[in-house]
């Protein structure tokens, strides 16, 4: 069969359908691929039909007026969350609209070519190692550090300017104030990484294009580059948002744990997070399912935030690769 | 080979006396680092006409066309020696900001770049920026009628420049480079990412933007200088001193360029004796 070897009649020489043992291989590849999705999904269900059932007593018991109460007190069993919510709102808002600020403007100084490539790999990896930081490290810093450094400032605006809600107390110790501190340096990465990828994700053409036009940098990344990359940034803040929602043993450590509602950013207050990590250890079992009713209410909070950050992430994606 | 004996063109070959010139460009000297890139060029940018740059990859055709309005800038290690006299002044003189020099010399690209914005405010961008105070409204549209994109989005100038086709979208760029009025108009092979149909649109656009501007088109096809130039230049690569050094070779009317060229060089390029 030598002749077949060339010429346009040499089918079956070299090539060959996929073996029998090759094709099992995909099978069991991608059933094994769909198994440990589905269980993905299983695993969250789970969390969800636990946390939930948990839940449930209490969530008959208390009903929707749990959501609108400022108080917990076991001993009168009595439950509401509303300072919490308050107060995980707060800070978090606050955090994000620092950390937004520093986590654009480093994104900035980082993609447009303000340094050396060198340079700014580096000062994006010291950055990215921020969220290597472990919570309680990030706690105990607020502790010995963020506290005794702010209290005189704090103090001074108290006095001088208390009139203004958000300075209206002045500041003993654990507070808002420290905790959307370091709430923002530990939301700052996402922020500052996601907001990179979608400056550097626009294609070198529109830059040229805006040069083209005759616009200084200053220009050009204001009135092209971050409107491009305006659904990434808005979705960096989104995920950053959910993070600051959800942030738990920090705040734990430095928000004060009080139940009150206030503008003041020198009054302590208190997170979702942080009151089911402090209060969890010494609970009955009446407050346990209060604390699971808080839990829900946490958990719906940052899905609901992440799942829109994802989407809006995707929305925008598809339209600037276009 | 013969590429290495080839003299170099007369040094006014580029540019005739009785020629009036938007932009007379004397570049001894183009580098990229220690890349030697381009060598003694001497081209013009007749007024109210199309000046094509043809030759083949590699020959610096469109390293000179950005070096005409300092868009070469943006790449840091660039570096170039000779002047480009844009009405009389040297824009590579000391003190002339490139920002400025971009504004008077619009350009268009060989990929389609609309921006993330809609249609309006694609073409009213370059207005703003030079803070027009005039009826925005009123140029955007006369702009986009000069690049015969009018009557295809006038119901839909909300829309993002970014859905429409390809070839809209390079004729977008077009009405967007045209709306600030620069006096001349550089083309990096605007074509080239075009099929045929949107290439004989915007081909037939540049005939009718030579009214009111000065225009220099880069182009890979032959042909399409033919059908839109009044001048070409031929560039070709010199590699007999081990690296890739483009030059001009011959500039010409269209016609002459291609049937009775002078040098050899240009002969066997346009009889496709090599690309």
């Amino acid at each position: 069969m030598r002749s077949s070897d060339k010429g346009a009649d040499k089918a079956g020489v070299i090539t060959r359908p996929p073996s029998a043992g090759e094709l099992l291989a995909n099978r069991v590849f991608r059933g094994a691929a769909y198994g440990v999705g589905a269980a993905t999904l299983l695993l969250l269900a789970f969390i969800i039909v636990v946390i939930g059932g948990e839940a449930l007593p209490a969530m008959v018991r208390e009903g929707f007026g749990f959501l609108g109460r400022a108080v917990w007190s076991p001993g009168r069993g009595e439950f509401g969350i509303a300072a919490e919510i308050w107060g995980t709102l707060y800070s978090s808002i606050l955090a994000l609209i620092i950390a937004g600020v520093f986590g654009v403007a480093i994104a900035i100084f980082l993609t447009q070519d303000f340094l050396p490539g060198k340079v700014a790999v580096v000062f994006r990896t010291i950055i990215e190692m921020l969220a290597a930081i472990p919570s309680v490290v990030y706690g105990l810093w607020g502790i010995f550090v963020v506290i005794p450094a702010i209290r005189p400032t704090a103090n001074w605006l108290h006095d001088s300017f208390g009139w203004f809600p958000p300075f209206s107390t002045s500041m003993g110790g654990p507070g808002l104030a420290p905790a959307v501190i370091v709430l923002a340096i530990m939301v700052l990465p996402t922020v500052a990484a996601i907001s990179q990828d979608a400056l550097r994700l626009i294609p070198y053409k529109v830059k040229e294009a805006a040069y083209g036009m005759g616009t200084t940098r200053w220009e050009a990344i204001v009135k092209v580059m971050l409107p491009t990359a305006s659904g990434g940034i808005f979705a960096s803040l989104v995920l950053g948002f959910g993070r600051a929602l959800g942030e738990t043993m920090a705040l734990a450590m430095i928000i004060g744990n009080a139940n009150q509602i206030s503008w003041s950013l020198f009054a302590p207050a208190n997170t979702l997070a942080a009151l089911l990590a402090s209060t969890f250890p010494e609970a009955g079992d009446i407050e346990r399912g209060a604390l699971m009713y808080a839990a829900v209410v946490l958990l719906a909070l940052t899905l609901v935030v992440n799942m829109l950050g994802v989407l809006v992430m995707q929305f925008t994606s598809r339209q600037t690769v276009n | 080979m013969s590429l290495a004996a080839v003299d170099i063109p007369a040094s006014d070959a580029g540019i005739l006396p009785d020629r009036d010139y938007a932009i007379r460009a004397d570049v001894s000297k183009i580098f990229y680092g220690d890349f030697l890139a381009v060598r003694d060029s001497r081209i013009g940018v007749e007024k109210g006409k199309i000046t094509g740059f043809i030759g083949p990859s590699g020959c610096g055709k469109s390293t000179v066309l950005r070096s005409l309005n300092r868009m070469n800038d943006l790449i840091p290690i660039f570096r170039l020696e000779g002047t480009v006299d844009f009405m009389g002044q040297d824009i590579y003189a000391k003190g002339v900001d490139p920002v400025a020099v971009r504004r008077y010399i619009g350009m268009v690209f060989q990929q389609p770049n609309p921006f993330s914005m809609s249609i309006y405010e694609n073409v009213a961008f370059g207005l703003r920026l030079n803070r027009f105070k005039g009826d925005m409204d009123e140029r955007v549209q006369s702009a986009l009628e000069k690049a015969g994109l009018w009557k295809e989005v006038k119901d839909k100038l909300k829309q993002s420049g970014l859905a429409l086709s390809g070839g809209q979208q390079q004729r977008l760029c077009i009405a967007r480079a045209i709306a600030t009025q620069p006096s001349v108009l550089l083309m990096d092979e605007p074509c080239s990412a075009l099929d045929p149909i949107a290439t004989r649109i915007v081909e037939e656009l540049m005939l009718e933007l030579k009214q009111d501007f000065s225009v220099a088109i880069v182009t890979h096809n032959m042909q399409q200088a033919v059908r839109v130039a009044d001048t070409t230049a031929f560039f070709s690569v010199d590699i007999s001193q081990g690296g890739r050094t483009g030059f001009l070779v011959e500039v010409g009317p269209t016609k002459q360029l291609f049937d009775e060229p002078r040098e050899k060089l240009t002969r066997d390029y346009v009889s496709g004796q090599f690309s």
